[in-house]
């Protein structure tokens, strides 16, 4: 082999590779993406059922029932729209009414959002950056929840 | 008085890397020894310095003393002293501190034992690293000051994040950090060759010790995080591809390939101006590693404080830093002359295939991780990009490596002989073969699993392969294959050991993700419930009282066959001082085994939930990541590198080392 030969076999396979990565990249994308939304997104816009995607909000108080055999139902509200949400498992302890929630699952035909995956932090003072931004849209977001949250930093007598 | 004496430390540590990173580089410039010598006793200074500026740091810690606002945030004085002890680095500031504490052992340690290299290098790259000290003391100091006070002094403390209440935490983020930091020696000395814009085989035998200390601290730092996170997190995951594991994962990936490039560049002073772009992009990663995991631009248990001027802070040093080096690299690098010629099939040919594939599956990380945060700032779209992404990505990218995996090391440098080895891999493929026919008859589907188990023992037995051909085992009689294997170069010794550690994490990667069964379900007093052949009995609850916590705890008899194999308590702890809960998990090992109880919570009825898991092999994740870690120890303990001689062993010419 020459040694232009030698470059063309090491430059062919390194694209090869890079090119087998970016088409692995872009199949994987289309399935695998979840677009993060409100409430009000989701009725609004119309997203189809079984389409997976994200869903971020404040549990509705009032709303959260934990029947027999881990079946968990509860709403998410952004203020303005709430989505029923169902879940069969285990909630993380600090999903309680009024809390911030980010649940991933699909919604199915009959508006009812059925969750495979439901994350609230393990910290009261949280609040999950997504459902923070969508409040503050919404317009229900209360400026005084971080600020609670900072006045507790100061010094206790 | 304690804590302005750490801050005052600090500040002379800044004022000294100033001076270290401005000094010897024109000492080196001009062939000054004065100054290049400059360097040496300031590294050791800065050493000194931030040591005593940590040490502070921890006694402030040790004492409770919660005038000190980080203190006061992050501990309580009822926290057990081992708790009080790992704090120090369980929040933003702490942590930082003990970033610059490493970068700084580091440096001294170049100063101290670099007696081997070239003056002005040595100069240089002392120079280099002090570069990125000191961009890190100023941001400690601008923006995370450790020793800030508080007035008046609060009584108590407010508690270290329960989470963080675990051994885990005194193992795992200073293994993660020498493993981020190390980087940064390989990056220094890239600097520095093109600043020089010279390199030779020599330069990668001076960077080879510290790249192989930061990896295999980054490896155990790694496996450290994911066996910490699968008994604390109650959910028996092990990897979650979570951005803050990818951030810790692609400067692995990236290192990983930057080793095996070094050697081609030792070895046959080819690939030099790509190994030198791996040394860049190595601590480039480690950098955006931590600006993803410090800046709170993701929201983790890792995002301890999202204040934005620090994220902005480090990205600034991010954009100096990668941006500064790669345009530097685009300058000189065309500077460097390019070595030695190789066939397609050769050894270094599967060491090229093997960076191709380690880069591109670092790559498909770094676009799975990043793409979200990118999409956000461009178009204010939000997603998230979960495990099957990476799973389908990765995963195909990783197969052919594995298979790849034990060409290398039979074949030769410069022309490898394809069939020849082929040949001598013989028996490994039928050890494979006879696997992948072994899984199907014992568990019959899925396939893919007897395959993932083939792949492994082609992995494991093509290592050993390696071993048997150098040393003629069987061929030869006992005593002498006996004196080959200790002549053997350990750096041999040390491939072998990584390649096999690699297939032993894989055999557990296959066995938890195939075969493992779950059952979550609510149980009460003496349910009974079985998951595979174990039956578990529920026998009752309890209460207890924990140093700064009430624990609540199930206890559940285990029986196999109906045979009582044993007791599984799983508990959950609330912790007033944050009125948070954990949970923590019962492990029983069998084997390699393990299976895994971890509590819910009490319903309304009274019933507790309850998951419980069989994980087959999960044990041998952890451990082969072990075996690796030991082959890069024994390639650290490697003649060569010790002795640093760049004159070859007599038993060279007989023996080619491999890796």
């Amino acid at each position: 082999m020459t040694r232009k030969q030698r470059r063309l076999a090491l430059v062919s396979t390194g694209v090869g590779i890079l090119g087998f990565a970016i088409g692995l990249i872009l199949w994987s994308f289309s399935g695998s993406i979840r677009f993060f939304n409100s409430p009000t997104d989701l009725v609004e816009t119309h997203v189809a059922p079984g389409t997976p995607v994200r869903l971020g909000g404040l549990v509705a108080v009032g709303t959260l029932v934990k029947g027999a055999d881990l079946n968990v139902r509860f709403e998410v509200t952004d203020g303005n729209r709430a989505v029923p949400v169902i879940y069969h498992g285990i909630v993380p302890d600090l999903l309680r009414d009024g809390q911030g929630v980010v649940v991933d699952g699909t919604l199915d035909p009959s508006g009812t959002f059925k969750a495979d995956r439901v994350l609230a932090k393990h910290d009261e003072r949280y609040m999950p950056r997504e459902v923070a931004d969508a409040l503050k849209k919404q317009g229900h977001w209360v400026e005084d929840r971080s600020a609670k949250a900072g006045a507790t930093t100061g010094a206790k007598p | 008085m304690i804590p302005e004496l750490g801050h005052y430390a600090l500040v002379l540590a800044l004022a000294i890397a100033l001076v270290q990173s401005v000094v010897p580089l024109y000492g080196a410039r001009i062939r000054d020894t004065v100054l290049m010598r400059v360097a040496e006793p300031t590294a050791l200074a800065q050493f000194v310095l931030v040591a005593i500026s940590f040490a502070a740091l921890v006694s402030c810690y040790v004492t409770s003393d919660f005038s000190v606002a980080t203190v006061f945030e992050n501990s309580h004085s009822t926290m057990p002293l081992i708790y009080k002890f790992t704090s120090v680095w369980g929040n933003h500031e702490g942590s930082m501190l003990l970033w610059v504490l490493i970068l700084a052992v580091f440096g001294a340690l170049v100063a101290a034992f670099g007696g081997n290299i070239p003056a002005t290098l040595k100069a240089t790259v002392l120079s280099v690293q002090s570069w990125i000290a000191a961009a890190f003391y100023v941001f400690i100091l601008a923006t995370s000051n450790p020793f800030l006070r508080l007035s008046p002094a609060p009584f108590e403390g407010r508690d270290l994040n329960p989470i963080l209440q675990d051994f885990g935490l005194a193992v795992h983020p200073p293994m993660l950090y020498l493993g981020y930091v190390g980087f940064s020696i390989s990056f220094s000395f890239a600097i520095a060759a093109l600043i020089e814009g010279r390199i030779d085989a020599a330069w990668a035998r001076w960077v080879r010790p510290w790249t192989l200390i930061a990896w295999i601290c980054l490896t155990l730092g790694i496996a450290m995080g994911s066996y910490w996170a699968y008994y604390t997190l109650g959910w028996g995951g092990w990897w979650y591809w979570d951005p803050v594991e990818n951030a810790s994962f692609m400067p692995w990936l990236a290192g990983t390939a930057l080793l095996h490039s070094a050697l081609v560049m030792e070895k046959r002073e080819a690939l030099k101006i790509w190994t030198i772009l791996l040394s860049i992009l190595t601590f480039s990663l480690s950098l955006i590693g931590t600006f993803l995991v410090r800046s709170g631009v993701l929201t983790s248990v890792h995002a301890f404080a999202s204040d934005p001027m620090r994220g902005i802070f480090i990205l600034v040093i991010l954009v100096l830093f990668i941006g500064g080096g790669l345009s530097l690299y685009a300058w000189r690098a065309p500077l460097l002359k390019q070595g030695g010629l190789f066939a397609p099939i050769s050894r270094e040919g599967a060491l090229v295939l093997n960076n191709l594939f380690l880069t591109t599956a670092c790559a498909t990380v770094f676009v799975g991780t990043l793409y979200p945060l990118a999409l956000e700032a461009l178009t204010g779209a939000k997603i998230s990009v979960g495990a099957p992404f990476f799973n389908a990505t990765f995963g195909p990218l990783f197969v052919p490596l594995l298979v790849a995996v034990p060409f290398g090391p039979l074949l030769a440098w410069k022309r490898g002989d394809l069939k020849g080895v082929t040949q001598r891999l013989a028996a490994a493929f039928v050890l494979a073969l006879f696997g992948i026919a072994a899984v199907c008859v014992a568990e019959g589907r899925p396939v893919i699993a007897a395959f993932g188990i083939g792949l492994a023992t082609f992995v494991i037995a093509g290592a050993i392969t390696d071993i048997v051909e150098r040393t003629g085992l069987w061929r030869a009689p006992f005593p002498t294959t006996l004196r080959r294997a200790i002549g053997l170069p350990r750096s041999a010794w040390g491939a072998a050991f990584a390649h096999i550690g690699l297939g032993v994490t894989l055999l557990g990667v296959v066995g938890e993700t195939q075969w493992g069964a779950e059952q979550i379900v609510s149980l009460r007093q003496g349910d009974k419930v079985s998951l595979r052949h174990y039956d578990f009995t529920f026998d009752g609850t309890s209460t207890r009282n924990g140093p700064n916590y009430r624990e609540l705890a199930v206890k559940f008899t285990v029986r196999r066959n109906g045979e009582p194999i044993g007791i599984m308590e799983p508990s959950k702890r609330t912790f007033p001082a944050r009125d948070m809960s954990t949970t923590e998990a019962a492990l029983m090992t069998r084997g390699f085994s393990q299976i895994y109880a971890s509590l819910g919570e009490v319903t309304p009825d009274g019933a507790i939930a309850v998951r419980l898991y069989h994980k087959p092999l999960v044990l041998l994740i952890w451990f082969g990541c072990v075996v690796m870690a030991m082959g890069g120890a024994l390639s650290l303990s490697d003649r060569r590198l010790r002795v640093g001689a760049p004159k070859p062993a007599r038993s060279r010419a007989a023996i080619q080392p491999a890796e």
